[in-house]
């Protein structure tokens, strides 16, 4: 109670400093906030100088790689809306790595949700294809991917919260479990028998397909990714709920003291992401592939996590990063038959910058150029 | 009816022993570094890259053990990478481990390429079912050397970790950096020794992955046994001799699909192949709490706090 009279004291204090120069106000915000811009964009700098090196060793050009990266994901329209495309799937396995970490949960299980939110989405369109219109089946299939994606990541943020399971370690478990159970129903119950070639559920039909952005060759995955980053960045910044949420992952002992309900935040938060996730999982059958098999597994849910911290959890700033890396993605096969360089290139470079970023995490509050000039004379 | 359950219980065992070998060198390493209170989620990472290393140069020496120790060595530099990152201020060491573990599979899978056709000389094993007349006996029985020297190494670590110096240094940095530093030892030089020799162990496990059981090298070939075995690390409350048992457990759980397939039981495979992930999450469940941290846990893990 003491402390009462003492803190409206020093708020009364700031805001009178801040009427006063009103007019700084803006510069400083920026400058303070210019640091977040300036560092990644130094680790992303200082990674691709490292991959040059790498190239250079290796006996292949920096420059051809940067062409063809331009070339297969950028330089065209073609290619570009393939970027988009690629992005897609990035935008939300992004989003299923922030929501949790604004709650202060590492959460890697995009990949395991995405699997087993497409699969479930390809196997609860089984009984409806060619008996229920595709506007009513494709809905349904959404919204059960995203349950399952939902469910699927919950489980971890319950076994978090309730038993203290460290959410790391069994989202990536829950990752392997989910494609194991993929695999199981494909090869077996679910297998598609005319299709000798690999294993994979009965395809859901040109017909049932999601379509494309009108005026593009991009589905609309894209846009819901989008709208779903606005959407969630609101909820994070604007609401009660992201605001508890937010207050729980900045220090967990405070919130539980405030009475905040903590255990169905961390819930809520983990199926958010489980939702996004397999959302991605829904397009990428019902836009993409058709069917559920094991191409679902393609890594996005692991580019997923380099993109969310790339842009520090921002919903607002994981699509441009998102559609960074869907250009890479996407011109990982030029780069493969061009250069002669295996597929892995693409893995080695989002490795190296996934590295480097997180070492450029002790660079924060080292530049007094950030600084605002009041900080730097207090200390 | 009996025989069939002795069929499948004598290749559990032969399994167990075979599998549990790069469980066990991946825990050891991680007991290591957790030991000193850091966490290294990159050991997956680093248990794929060994093997990669392990193989390309036992092909080019014509020696398994050259491989066996370069392994060692690709695995101390993922480590010594992971503790010198971690070793600056405001890192997160579990982000980092996430970074490690796609850095050492992008960099295994870029250099291995070349290799998943060629066949390496593989590391050879000692038949122990001499005394015995059964053919399914004497194959299960067929030992790694590496497996020997895993034992011998949990044993000397347990002994260490409680008679020597460098033991209580390492659980001293472990347990309270603040308690280190007053006596004036390094905690960051110590982390990244540990990370780095854990590292190095985690190599050896990854040798064995590709020059022993299953004994080749290609891309599938490790999917997260190195992130199991820092699960185990938990179960096993951090004592060397404990990660042993429970890898030859999670060796029994992982050798389940393909003892049942001898004796003619293929459905499930799938099911059996995800066994040791569900045992694994099983017991994080049951010996997790929410309430208090696990028993025996280095109190300056990040996990802890």
């Amino acid at each position: 109670m003491s402390d009462a009279p003492v803190v409206t004291g020093a708020s009364r204090d700031l805001i009178g400093a801040g009427s006063r120069k009103a007019g700084s106000d803006f510069a400083l915000k920026l400058r303070a906030n210019s640091e977040y811009i300036a560092i990644p964009l130094l680790a992303l700098a200082i990674a691709a100088a490292l991959f040059a090196l790498f190239l250079i060793a290796i006996g292949k050009s920096p420059v051809d790689f940067v062409a063809y990266v331009w070339r297969g994901g950028f330089g065209t329209a073609f290619s570009f809306q393939n970027t988009l495309q690629r992005s897609a799937p990035l935008i939300l396995t992004a989003l299923a790595v922030a929501i949790p970490a604004r709650i202060g949960l590492i959460m890697i299980g995009g990949e395991g949700a995405l699997v087993l939110g497409g699969f479930a989405a390809a196997a609860v369109a089984i009984p409806m294809i060619g008996v229920l219109p595709p506007a009513f089946t494709l809905p349904v299939m959404a919204i059960f991917g995203m349950i399952v994606g939902a469910f699927w990541v919950g489980l971890a943020g319950y076994l978090r919260y309730a038993r203290g399971v460290n959410e790391t370690i069994s989202s990536l478990l829950l990752t392997y479990i989910g494609i194991a159970i993929m695999n199981f129903f494909v090869e077996g119950a679910l297998r598609d028998l005319s299709n000798p070639n690999k294993p994979s559920t009965k395809p859901i039909g040109d017909a049932y397909m999601v379509g494309k952005i009108p005026g593009t060759d991009v589905h609309w995955g894209f846009a819901v990714g989008i709208l779903l980053c606005i959407a969630l960045y609101f909820l994070l910044e604007r609401t009660t709920f992201g605001f508890a949420a937010r207050v729980t992952g900045g220090n967990f002992r405070a919130a539980l003291a405030q009475g905040l309900p903590v255990g169905r935040l961390i819930v809520a938060c983990s199926a958010i992401a489980g939702a996004c996730a397999g959302l991605a999982g829904f397009f990428e059958v019902a836009a993409i592939q058709g069917r559920a098999n094991a191409s679902l597994a393609a890594g996005y849910g692991f580019t997923g996590i380099l993109v969310s911290f790339l842009a520090r959890h921002n919903p607002l700033v994981i699509p441009p990063v998102a559609i960074l890396f869907g250009g890479l993605v996407a011109s990982g096969g030029l780069i493969q038959r061009r250069m002669d360089l295996p597929d892995a290139t693409v893995l080695v470079l989002e490795g190296l910058i996934f590295v480097v970023l997180l070492t450029s995490e002790t660079l924060y509050g080292r530049f007094s150029i950030f600084k605002p000039p009041t900080a730097k004379d207090r200390t | 009816m009996t025989s069939d359950i002795l069929t499948v219980l004598i290749a559990m065992l032969g399994g167990a022993i075979r599998v549990s070998t790069p469980f066990m060198f991946v825990a050891l390493g991680e007991c290591l570094t957790e030991k000193s209170g850091r966490v290294n989620l990159g050991l997956e990472g680093t248990l794929v890259l060994g093997a990669m290393v392990a193989y390309a140069a036992s092909y080019h020496s014509g020696n398994p053990w050259v491989g066996v120790l370069a392994a060692g060595l690709a695995g101390s530099a993922l480590g010594a990478m992971h503790g010198s990152i971690c070793g600056l201020p405001r890192v997160n060491d579990v982000a980092v481990g996430i970074a490690m573990m796609l850095f050492g599979v992008g960099v295994a899978f870029f250099f291995g390429k070349p290799y998943i056709q060629p066949t390496a000389p593989r590391l050879g094993s000692i038949s122990l079912g001499f005394w015995s007349d059964s053919a399914s006996l004497k194959s299960a029985l067929q030992v790694n050397p590496l497996f020997f020297i895993g034992i011998v190494l949990a044993a000397l670590m347990a002994w260490s970790f409680r008679n020597t110096r460098w033991g209580l240094v390492v659980r001293t940095v472990g347990d309270s950096a603040a308690a280190a530093r007053a006596m004036g030892i390094s905690v960051n030089l110590v982390r990244l020794l540990t990370t780095t020799v854990g590292g190095f162990l985690a190599g050896v496990g990854g040798a064995f992955l590709s020059l022993s059981y299953p004994g080749s090298w290609n891309q599938g070939l490790s999917s997260g046994q190195g992130l199991m075995a820092v699960a185990l690390v938990i179960f096993a409350r951090w004592d060397p001799l404990r990660c042993i048992g429970a890898a030859l457990l999670f060796g029994a759980a992982g050798a389940l699909g393909p003892s049942l397939q001898s004796i003619g039981i293929t459905q499930g495979y799938y099911f059996f192949n995800a066994a040791p992930y569900i045992l694994t999450l099983g017991i994080m469940i049951a010996t997790s709490s929410a309430k208090h941290s696990a028993r025996d846990m280095p109190g300056e893990l990040s996990m802890a706090k």
